[in-house]
């Protein structure tokens, strides 16, 4: 029977500090650590997990985080409209849940208060003009609208991806023009004017709507 | 003796200890008051369901009238303990409806309840006053259907955080008319509609209800008038609050109530429910008298300042996260929510907090802002992330949370974190009673700084740690002092458990492995999870699945 001296063994140690995925120890067995589920796991994800880098595969890792499923499924079952929110320079995403909005005007005051900006109010004829920035949404055909031209209701449902973009890229939105139509304008040295631009799109508005 | 106090002097005086520690005391002085104080124990607390047997239980308190008892461990609630692994009620339930026919209360958590066992509850006391079911499983709505019909003085039916088979919302109605004791009720966790009529007229002929947590299915118009029946409300808790931001501006001649209301309310529960910062800040602020507030990352930093700025009387508050898998934040809150509450609420003494970075500057200064931190618990999605300033190790800021917050009692940390952090608290936790540890630590020096340092530990929980043999066979001695051991993906080898279990007999060493029998593979080999606790019941139970080993009486390995 083994007899440890707790303190003799221990005091003559340093910290080693080793940086390494835990349970990796050259003398050791590895310990199958990370990827415990109560079904086995493949091996070829085992050996991937251990000689990888130090942070465990985010994912992948059992009961991490410490999460009650209890509390996960009631998650998953409360958000739907979970969308991704980009801005125009600024670094990471986020994602906003629709759900939680009633109207245009108080989703477009929460993206003002998380991304820090003006997008200012929409107005059919000359959607964000006079702001730094307009909202913008792919929809479910994978068109780029300018947000707030479709009923409220439609929107939600429809949207798939959010981007605030800088309001000058933006003007060729306005209604249900495609992305490819500001391209246009901006391309073929079109002299345009405020005046111009506005009465322009509205007639292109009225010959694109469906 | 000449001087001793005939029997009833001395029950009356044991009439006044409460609390299990002075008891245990008592009966320790000799066996005459150990006699007098068993008889007259009205209630005991089981941790751990497996450390002692209910004839054990019964042959030495007589005449309980309530029971609390614990089965799973705590990381069974992370998906770590195999399905099936035990902690059954029914043994227990048996066997007390026999013994004890006036029991008025239990209180069971993380264990595997029958509708069996609930209507056996349900017929056998006449009494029977309070049921509370914490993270338990193995029920449906048909069992309750039993404890609503049968318990006629039922107080409290608390379900809190339970998986029930929702078989259908008609138990609610099977509550007698002349059922009006009620004072606490929570039906969070089940999902189908209730009648809500059996329900407004369930809280119209309960005067003492004081606690009700609802399941989303309740309609939110009709919630004002719920509210309106029972002013005494001082805890509520409601899935659907998004309605509310709908409901301010719709129904103002509710508002008054709906104030009136808040200030009385002390707990609040919106873990559940989706409701952004702006609104949770207009609610909360209405509460000025809150203790306890359970929410989701949704209220932001902005919220959390407001939290701070309004209720200074703040004790609990627990953040979970809205997306825990994603990979990217989806709401701003960072560690300085965190500090702010901790900056502006004087009485905060526990804290669950999910968030995505934190620094040691922010640590050190939320322990020195609130020293009087009991619990402490905090997890970064990230569960290796270090210091996002200096990405450093967090050894720095838990070593002050230890240092700072002489009251500890549990903590649990994630974040890059080396074997000095142990080190710190096996120095300064001296009261941490509790201690989870996650993907942390260099060597076993970390797990020996632990065991050997914190006086006062009951449980400690470990997963994904390099810690193995040598720092468990050290301190063998220390794991009788504990509740239990938990440890998962680690590096404890098959060998060390079978001398553990040889050298303390008083232990319970269950090897958890999936992949077979232990003694399959080399000794040397890590097990897949271990989990140690003491107990005066036999060490082997009868309820192992194929997958636990523990060793018998004769070091033989046994499994069923």
């Amino acid at each position: 029977m083994e007899k440890c001296s707790s303190a003799a063994v221990f005091e003559k140690d340093d910290l080693n500090l080793r940086l390494g995925l835990p349970g990796r120890d050259e003398s050791e067995q590895p310990s199958s650590s990370c990827v415990k589920t109560n079904k086995r796991s493949s091996s070829e994800m085992e050996n991937q997990v251990q000689q990888s880098a130090p942070t465990p595969p985010k994912a992948q890792v059992v009961g991490w985080p410490p999460v009650r499923s209890y509390r996960k499924n009631a998650l998953h079952a409360e958000s739907g409209m979970l969308v991704k929110v980009s801005m125009d320079g600024a670094p990471y995403l986020r994602k906003i849940d629709l759900k939680f909005y009633n109207n245009y005007l108080d989703l477009l005051k929460a993206l003002e208060a998380m991304f820090k900006c003006t997008i200012g109010v929409y107005s059919e004829r000359e959607g964000y003009n006079g702001s730094e920035y307009a909202p913008t949404y792919e929809d479910k055909d994978g068109d780029w609208m300018l947000v707030g031209d479709v009923p409220w209701e439609m929107f939600i449902t429809s949207c798939k991806r959010f981007r605030i973009m800088k309001a000058s890229e933006a003007k060729g939105l306005a209604g249900s023009c495609s992305p490819s139509l500001p391209q246009f304008l901006l391309t073929k040295n079109i002299q345009l004017s405020p005046t111009n631009l506005s009465v322009g799109l509205t007639r292109l508005t009225s010959l694109v709507r469906i | 003796m000449a001087y001793s106090f005939p029997e009833e002097v001395l029950e009356h005086v044991f009439s006044f200890l409460s609390s299990d520690r002075d008891r245990n005391a008592v009966s320790l002085v000799c066996k005459s008051w150990y006699d007098i104080e068993r008889w007259c124990r009205r209630r005991v607390f089981v941790g751990n369901c497996y450390a002692v047997s209910p004839e054990i239980v019964i042959r030495r308190f007589p005449e309980l009238r309530a029971v609390e008892m614990k089965g799973k461990p705590h990381f069974a609630d992370f998906n770590l303990v195999p399905e099936g692994w035990g902690a059954c009620a029914y043994p227990w339930i048996a066997a007390m409806a026999e013994a004890y026919p006036f029991l008025e209360e239990i209180r069971l958590k993380r264990m595997v309840v029958t509708d069996e066992s609930l209507e056996l509850i349900s017929k056998s006391y006449k009494n029977f006053k309070v049921l509370v079911l914490t993270s338990c499983e193995g029920f449906t709505t048909d069992g309750l259907a039993s404890i609503a019909a049968n318990c006629r003085h039922l107080r409290e039916l608390d379900l809190r955080e339970s998986e029930v088979e929702d078989l259908s919302g008609h138990w609610l109605s099977h509550f007698p008319d002349s059922c009006t004791s009620l004072v606490s009720l929570n039906m969070s966790c089940l999902g189908s509609e209730v009648s809500f009529s059996a329900l407004e007229r369930l809280v119209a002929r309960s005067p003492n209800l004081r606690t009700l947590r609802l399941n989303r299915a309740v309609p939110l118009e009709r919630l004002a008038n719920l509210i309106r029946r029972a002013p005494q409300l001082v805890e509520l808790a409601c899935k659907q609050l998004k309605a509310l931001s709908g409901f301010w501006d719709v129904v103002p001649s509710y508002l008054p109530a709906m104030y009136s209301v808040c200030s009385g309310i002390t707990s609040l529960n919106l873990s559940y429910a989706a409701i952004p910062s702006s609104d949770l800040v207009k609610l909360i602020s209405q509460c000025q008298n809150l203790q306890r507030l359970w929410v989701l990352d949704y209220i932001e930093d902005s919220g959390l300042e407001a939290l701070a700025a309004s209720c200074k009387d703040l004790q609990e508050l627990r953040v979970f996260p809205s997306d825990p898998f994603g990979a990217e934040p989806n709401v701003s809150l960072t560690e300085q929510g965190l500090v702010s509450v901790s900056e502006g609420c004087p009485k905060l003494e526990s804290v669950l907090y999910f968030c995505r970075q934190m620094s040691n500057a922010a640590l050190i200064a939320i322990a020195k802002n609130r020293p009087n931190f009991i619990r402490f618990r905090l997890c970064i999605i990230d569960p290796q992330a270090p210091d996002y300033l200096t990405l450093e190790p967090l050894d720095a800021g838990f070593g002050a949370i230890v240092e700072n917050c002489k009251e500890l009692r549990r903590l649990s940390m994630t974040g890059l974190l080396t074997d000095r952090v142990f080190k710190y608290i096996g120095s300064h936790a001296k009261k941490l009673e509790m201690l989870s540890i996650a993907f942390a630590g260099d060597s076993d020096l970390g797990l020996h700084h632990v065991l050997s340092g914190c006086d006062s530990l009951r449980k400690l929980e470990i997963r994904d740690c390099p810690f193995g043999d040598k720092a468990l066979l050290a301190n063998a001695a220390k794991l009788e002092t504990m509740r239990s051991l938990w440890m998962s993906s680690c590096s404890v080898s098959f060998g060390a458990c079978k001398l553990l279990a040889q050298k303390m007999p008083r232990l319970n060493v269950e090897v958890i492995d999936e992949r077979g029998p232990p003694d399959s593979r080399p000794e040397d080999c890590s097990v897949e999870r271990v989990y140690v606790y003491r107990t005066v019941a036999s060490r082997r139970r009868l309820d192992m699945p194929d997958f636990v080993w523990t060793l018998d009486e004769d070091s033989s390995l046994r499994y069923s």
